[in-house]
């Protein structure tokens, strides 16, 4: 497949965003159970924001994607049988919901409603539980708009929607880790232990989605294609000598140094540099980890650059020759 | 249930675009509007097509086959492309299932053709929708247009007649029959979309001829060459009647 730009910003973008919001939520509840210490400078509500800032960020950027933007409310029609049409429900969900508890956190509207076995509930709690589910659905549904294509082998697979969720959550605890640096929060070793053990996960399941699609053959053939059952069957013309949709949005025509440098590269920058800069270990250091985000997004964005690449669409098999 | 479809028969296809070229005609003039090109005339030509003729060669030279092979949207009967779509634009006609596209309701985001693994979808660069055979719908229910022309503007511009329009859910239609007499069969049938539209293979077509064909031995012409026969010797009425 052809990598679409929008798309690769777009799952990115609201992949950290996501992550950013699980990691300070999950600190909060962690707060609430007395697991962790409470911080006395935390960030809560602006790393909701930013997180917040990222969604609207990726939103923005799908909308270029579209050749008809002005049409895009029509997405959340059918979403009973589209995945995609599931994510144009769950993004929106997910930013307002963020939007409320970033509001409640940075206004000071927040206050306790109930309490639950001694833990006070707020109302920014109740919100950010809503929050949680949101985000949780929003990652499968962006993750299943590629695993539910059957015949793009290599995106089929569980591990796609794993992929999606290691690395989403992987880049939002790094941005929190430096998020956490910045604010001196005492929490600071809680994200970065979680965020090496995010990126340490997502890279082992995309080394095993890598090596999952290296064996993976096509049942596709020109045979099956044609329906003639001969062992040589060439293509002598393709129906359009200028190009066409199919030549144009299906294929790329980068060599296997290229792809192999890209691959290489992903792997060293979205986890292994990131993993080495977290394990630094020194709140002070806050650049340290401003860079570990910023290596680590452009590691993703490689990623999901090499993700569409590696997808094998059967339709070329019909674009085979100009003439 | 209906189900509308073309069958396409390789055996007689000749690969003279015909069909490309009266598809392409009857849709960029009609309702829907413009199928847009770029570059018409210069290098690099392209534009949005619904059917294209790809060609094929088959066997080692110099035993080689060209296979012409007419290629357009095969209104699968279990779409892969209709249930991505998230707007409700791509849709299965319930009465003829034909598959069809809303260009008022695409927002053009590419994904049915992600999920078409034939590859019929192509997206208009001008309107920015998603585009595909519409088995000519605005054709073939046409009240205005004598009957004979109620098909799709490809099956009519054949000059071979290697296509054939008809319901393949009728077990009666030309369609059926030429699918269940000549092993029609779908393309890719590993995804299990089911296609509608089906291809009759390459046929060898092979004429025995028995001497006895060419020479009969029951030649009437030759019985009658045997019959009895007046002797030449005996006069004749005119022979004696001469004056």
């Amino acid at each position: 497949m052809k990598p679409a730009i929008s798309v690769i910003l777009l799952t990115t973008l609201i992949g950290a965003g996501q992550g950013l919001f699980l990691a300070y939520y999950s600190a909060e509840w962690f707060v609430l159970l007395s697991m962790l210490k409470p911080s006395q400078n935390d960030a809560n509500g602006l790393a909701a924001a930013l997180s917040l800032l990222l969604l609207v960020a990726g939103l923005v950027a799908s909308f270029f994607h579209l050749g008809h933007p002005e049409r895009a409310w029509r997405a959340a029609a059918m979403w009973r049988s589209s995945w995609l049409s599931r994510e144009v429900i769950a993004l929106p969900s997910a930013m307002l919901l963020i939007l409320v508890y970033a509001l409640l956190k940075l206004g000071a509207m927040d206050m306790v409603i109930f309490r639950l076995g001694g833990i006070p509930i707020s109302l920014s709690t109740l919100c950010g539980v809503g929050a949680v589910l949101a985000v949780c659905a929003l990652f499968v549904c962006t993750a299943m708009i590629y695993a539910c294509l059957k015949f793009l082998r290599q995106w089929h697979s569980p591990l796609t929607v794993l992929n999606f969720l290691l690395m989403g959550c992987a880049s939002g605890f790094t941005l929190a880790t430096a998020i956490a640096a910045w604010s001196g929060d005492e929490r600071f070793a809680y994200f970065t232990g979680m965020a090496i053990f995010l990126t340490s996960c997502g890279l082992l399941s995309r080394y095993a989605s890598l090596v999952r699609n290296r064996g993976l053959r096509s049942p596709s053939s020109l045979q099956s294609a044609i329906g003639v059952h001969h062992p040589t069957i060439r293509q002598i013309a393709q129906g359009a000598m200028g190009g066409s949709f199919n030549t144009r949005a299906f294929m790329h025509s980068y060599g296997s140094t290229v792809l192999r440098l890209v691959r290489r590269g992903f792997l060293l920058t979205a986890f292994i540099v990131p993993l080495l800069l977290l394990s630094f270990g020194e709140q002070s250091a806050m650049p340290v980890y401003i860079i570990a985000f910023l290596l680590q997004y452009l590691g993703l964005l490689a990623e999901r650059w090499y993700f569409f690449i590696e997808a094998e669409h059967p339709q070329n098999i019909y674009y085979q020759m100009i003439s | 249930m209906t189900q509308l479809a073309l069958v396409i028969d390789l055996n007689t296809c000749v690969g003279c675009h015909a069909c490309v070229t009266s598809c392409k005609q009857w849709n960029t003039s009609g309702e829907a509007g413009p199928m847009v090109d770029r570059n018409p005339y210069a290098a690099e030509p392209t534009g949005t097509f619904f059917n294209r003729v790809q060609s094929f060669e088959v066997g080692e030279f110099p035993r080689t086959q060209t296979v012409h092979f007419p290629k357009s949207c095969l209104h699968c009967e279990d779409p892969p492309c209709v249930p991505v779509c998230p707007t409700g634009a791509s849709y299965k006609r319930p009465e003829d299932g034909i598959v069809l596209v809303d260009y008022d309701k695409c927002i053009g985001c590419e994904y049915c053709s992600w999920a078409c693994p034939y590859g019929a979808r192509e997206i208009d660069e001008q309107q920015k929708v998603m585009k595909k055979c519409t088995l000519c719908v605005d054709r073939i229910y046409d009240q205005s247009l004598p009957e004979a022309d109620r098909k799709p503007v490809c099956v009519l511009s054949c000059p071979t007649s290697a296509r054939i329009f008809g319901d393949i859910h009728d077990p009666e239609s030309e369609a059926s029959r030429a699918i269940n007499d000549s092993a029609g069969y779908q393309l890719m049938p590993e995804w299990s979309t089911n296609p509608a539209n089906h291809y009759l293979p390459r046929r060898k077509v092979n004429i025995k001829v028995h001497e006895e064909d060419l020479q009969r031995a029951d030649n009437p012409l030759r019985k009658e060459d045997r019959g009895p026969r007046a002797p030449t010797t005996r006069t004749t009425l005119d022979d004696s009647t001469s004056w």
